[in-house]
């Protein structure tokens, strides 16, 4: 059996984002940590089976969609050979090079690495089982980490054919007719690597509209988009039966414009996750959760219980890697001692489509939740010379500022490179920028980050590529 | 108006603090200004504390016994309308409120962002925080379209960092933003009774044994984190960075913690054993066919145990927030046994109850269990005074650093043959006697060094003479 310490400073649980990201930190401020992780390799869902081998497979469909359309342009290509298998290494590859990497960053610093089930025997042990044998570790403090899983259809667990979104980045073939229920990030990004591998594919979703936490106008250009990259999409459509057959799934829709379709050769199933609350024998703690099975916790990432933190998926909030990160750095420092505190103002949500969506700080749904009056400025890509190279033309960008103080409170992309273009907007709200500092930080031209300079400029009524009269308010 | 309060103030000898001796006065009482309502009794006196104002006490802060540091809060006046006093009041309560914060402070520069997306159980105390902030009467410069208040990340962290609530700083920044300056300037003209007072609640909270006693070492071991960064080795030539681990980095943690904690003095002396070496050379067989090994340590160990009920005050830990000794009532004696991996300190319990032929067997089963890395972290604990024994590796006199929180530590150097000048000053003998270096390393707090001369002495005249030490004991 694997050398246990019987006492460590830092017991983490969990060695995704959040996990390894907590260790780290930990470690590099002076503390023992022992990492235990289920599986026997680091990384998580997000790693694993999550935003890495999906952003792996999209980079692929970006290729196919490319190809494809450029004969609009006047350049003609044969379709293409696809080799599912070879498809498969290469994404595993890229996975295994970076669980490579963090192994070889965990060993460097000295992090007790275990692959163990563990769970909570009092506030100071856990209890580890491994493959041949368990064990018991007391700890100082203990970081819960362990991340989400995703939901399935009531009555409907997942099968052979009924796919999560993990099953679905296995890649088993490329199903001929597909259907993805729930439009949301998971759902919209694997239909359109399964549409671009030539699935046909269908989408049904609950609420009136696709990818319901990004604002409207950004969901347009996407929404019309996978309108011709999907076979259907059907919206105010719930899923009331699925009967998995051994060639085929059938399913029962219920709603005003239920797909005529019934018949799947597979379903991938994105309706959401749940935290990987309910194994970890939390009664032995003090730490409490709330009604949906997140752990409660405070800025530092403490529980209800002072020696116990969490961060991550399990704790709630976006359910983003990032965030999962980011957390675990708040609460080794506060461990350490450390004037540590989630108090981030822009959390960039992306969603890796064709075309991208991002989004950080205020958006437009939550401030009028909020009852809170914000300047809205868009900026179409239409007038950008970049983005019509780019093929983009359906982008826009977005500022959400103070009317008084023209502090940028929220900024909201779409189009392509929306991913790396948010970063921008997270400095400027992070950094308390007005519009002004924006307006008059020179972008380079042309580029895409130019509709971000546009835009300030366009709040400020003197737009340069847009007549004034088109600012919207 | 400032409110009329009474105040601990240095009486003049730089005094620092005072113990509460009697409270003279009730609240509700009418005085007189000059009339005594305190007594405090420092170090250098004990004096009468006179009103400063003619009125109605609203409160008393102190009771009999506690102690006062100067710019505490001992009397609040009622005031012609009565509010000030209210409202101190209710600072005070806000200031204790978080009362989950103990291990990293209180944190008031964190500030809620509403629009950000709140994870879950923390939507009410934001709440009601943001809600006591509004109540807020006297609030410097109301900032109120601004929210959140702009300021970098860097900035907030030094906010939460110095104990400065963003909302009472004023903003010399560009476009109403709060700089580090603005930061640094607010935490100066902090009150120092506001200082004063959370410092000592903070104190008052570990007093209560909340939160967890591992949090404690770690909130001090932080302030002795703000070290000069080390050069560049590598400018000199090749290096290689080796993480600490386990015992290694315990040792280190500890070690610091004694060094920082503990004002250190060792007191070295040469004791004569040669009877005792005799005897123990008769008696090593004999205790061998027992199962243990009669060392020189065993004997001082034996020794030791009978000298520490004569000497409480080397068998004790002090608490500096209650300035209490901790005298205990029983002898496990610590033994500082070097492995592989480093120095572990195994516990004897009760020597003082176990014939010397017992405490051979424990010690040798001790440093094979330790070696054999077979103990429990909990039979690690506990221990009230530790020898460490460098002998059989050589060397004299040294300076053993004191096992935290013990007071005490005895270092063993190597005995051997030397010539011992005895006779007087007109007639000189020399003599060859088997003597012993010994180090005796305490904490100054609480002994002097009359009394580790003394203890040393009679540890020296129990080990010369050991069958009346054996028959004593």
């Amino acid at each position: 059996m694997t050398d246990v310490p019987d006492h460590t400073e830092v017991l983490i649980i969990g060695g995704g984002v959040g996990g390894y990201a907590a260790a780290f930190r930990a470690i590099d401020l002076g503390m023992d940590v022992t990492l235990v992780s289920e599986e026997p390799r680091l990384g998580g869902v997000c790693l694993l089976r999550g935003c890495i081998p999906s952003k792996a497979m999209l980079e692929i469909a970006e290729l196919l969609i490319t190809t494809r359309e450029a004969s609009e342009r006047g350049i003609e290509f044969e379709p293409p050979n696809i080799d599912l298998s070879k498809l498969r290494d290469w994404k595993e590859g890229v996975v295994e090079q970076l669980v490579e990497g963090l192994t070889a960053l965990a060993e460097k610093r000295g992090v007790h690495v275990l692959t163990a089930r563990a769970t909570f025997e009092s506030s100071e042990t856990a209890k580890l089982e491994f493959d041949d044998g368990e064990d018991t570790v007391r700890f100082d403090h203990a970081i819960i980490a362990t991340g989400s899983r995703p939901i399935a259809l009531p009555d409907t667990p997942f099968g052979e054919r009924i796919m999560d979104s993990a099953a679905a980045l296995e890649m088993p073939d490329i199903p001929e007719r597909l259907l993805i229920v729930g439009g949301g990030y998971v759902g919209l990004e694997m239909g359109t690597v399964y549409a671009s591998l030539g699935s046909k594919v269908t989408l049904v979703e609950m609420a009136d509209r696709l990818l319901m936490r990004a604002d409207q106008d950004l969901v347009e250009p996407l929404a019309k988009r996978v309108a011709s990259l999907f076979d259907a999409i059907h919206l105010e459509t719930t899923v009331t039966g699925v009967e998995e057959a051994d060639d085929a799934v059938h399913v029962k829709f219920e709603g005003d414009d239920t797909p005529s379709q019934t018949t799947f050769d597979r379903v991938l199933v994105a309706v959401g996750r749940r935290p990987n609350s309910d194994n970890l024998r939390l009664d032995q703690t003090d730490v409490e959760l709330d009604d949906n099975g997140f752990v409660k916790v405070d800025e530092h990432r403490r529980t209800t219980d002072d020696r116990i933190y969490a961060i991550g998926d399990v704790a709630g909030g976006m359910l983003l890697a990032h965030e999962a990160m980011h957390e675990g750095g708040v609460a080794s420092e506060a461990i350490a001692g450390e004037p540590a505190a989630f108090d981030v103002r822009a959390m960039p949500a992306v969603v890796y489509t064709d075309p991208q969506i991002a989004w950080c700080g205020l958006t437009e749904e939550s401030a009028k939740e909020k009852n809170r009056q914000v300047k809205v400025t868009r900026f179409p890509w239409r007038a950008s010379g970049r983005a019509l190279t780019l093929g983009s033309a359906h982008g826009l960008t977005k500022l959400l500022t103070d009317p008084e103080s023209g502090r940028i409170l929220g900024v909201g992309i779409v189009g392509r490179e929306a991913e790396s273009l948010i970063g921008q907007g997270v400095l400027a709200i992070e950094m308390g920028a007005v519009t002004e500092d924006l307006a008059r930080s020179v972008a380079a031209h042309p580029t895409v980050s130019e509709t971000l300079h546009d835009a300030a400029q366009a709040a400020l009524n003197r737009p340069l590529h847009i007549a004034p009269k088109s600012v919207q308010q | 108006m400032m409110p009329r309060e009474l105040k601990f103030q240095d009486p003049g000898e730089g005094i620092h603090e005072g113990e509460i001796a009697d409270v003279l006065v009730s609240e509700g009482d009418e005085v007189q200004e000059g009339d005594d309502l305190l007594v405090v009794e420092t170090d250098k006196a004990t004096t009468e504390l006179p009103s400063t104002y003619s009125g109605k006490i609203e409160k008393i802060h102190v009771r009999a016994g506690d102690v006062v540091e100067v710019g505490d809060l001992l009397v609040t006046f009622a005031s012609g309308a009565g509010e000030e006093a209210q409202e101190e009041e209710a600072q005070d309560e806000e200031k204790s409120g978080g009362g989950k914060a103990a291990a990293v402070g209180e944190l008031p520069g964190l500030e809620e962002f509403e629009e950000q997306e709140t994870k879950s159980g923390r939507n009410a105390k934001a709440d009601a925080k943001a809600d006591r902030q509004k109540e807020k009467p006297n609030r410097k410069q109301p900032k109120a379209s601004e929210r959140p208040i702009p300021a970098s990340p860097a900035t907030r962290r030094l906010a939460r960092e110095l104990g400065i609530d963003l909302r009472e700083v004023e903003p010399s920044g560009p476009h109403g933003r709060v700089i580090d300056d603005d930061v640094r300037q607010a935490a100066e003209e902090q009150p120092a009774d506001k200082e004063e007072t959370k410092s000592k609640k903070k104190k008052k909270k570990k007093e209560k044994g909340a939160p967890a006693e591992a949090a404690e070492p770690k909130a001090r071991e932080k302030q002795g984190r703000e070290r000069p960064e080390l050069p560049d080795f590598e400018r000199w030539g090749s290096v290689e960075r080796q993480p600490l681990r386990g015992i290694r980095r315990q040792t280190a943690r500890r070690m610091s913690l004694s060094w920082q904690e503990i004002p250190h003095v060792t007191h070295h002396d040469w004791i004569d054993v040669t009877d005792l070496e005799r005897w123990r050379r008769e008696h090593a067989l004999q205790i061998e066919e027992q199962g243990g090994q009669l060392s020189l340590m065993v004997l001082v160990i034996k020794a030791l145990a009978g000298l520490l009920r004569r000497y409480p005050r080397f068998n004790a830990s002090f608490d500096p927030a209650s300035q209490e000794l901790i005298l205990k009532q029983y002898y496990h004696l610590g033994v500082a046994v070097d492995t592989e991996d480093g120095l572990v300190v195994g516990v004897l319990r009760n020597v003082d109850r176990e014939p010397v032929a017992q405490v051979a067997r424990s010690v040798t089963e001790l440093v094979e269990r330790v070696r054999n890395r077979e103990v429990e972290s909990e039979e690690l604990r506990g221990s009230t005074f530790t020898v460490s024994n460098v002998g059989p590796l050589g060397g004299d006199a040294f300076e053993p650093l004191v096992n935290y929180p013990e007071v005490a530590i005895l270092g063993m150097g190597r005995a051997r043959l030397q010539q011992v000048v005895g006779g007087d000053l007109d007639s000189p003998t020399t003599e060859v006697r088997y003597m012993l270096p010994l180090s005796l390393s305490y904490d100054h707090r609480v002994n002097d060094g009359a009394d580790a001369a003394r203890f040393l002495r009679d540890l020296g005249q129990a080990l010369r003479d050991p069958e009346t030490m054996l028959l004593n004991i």
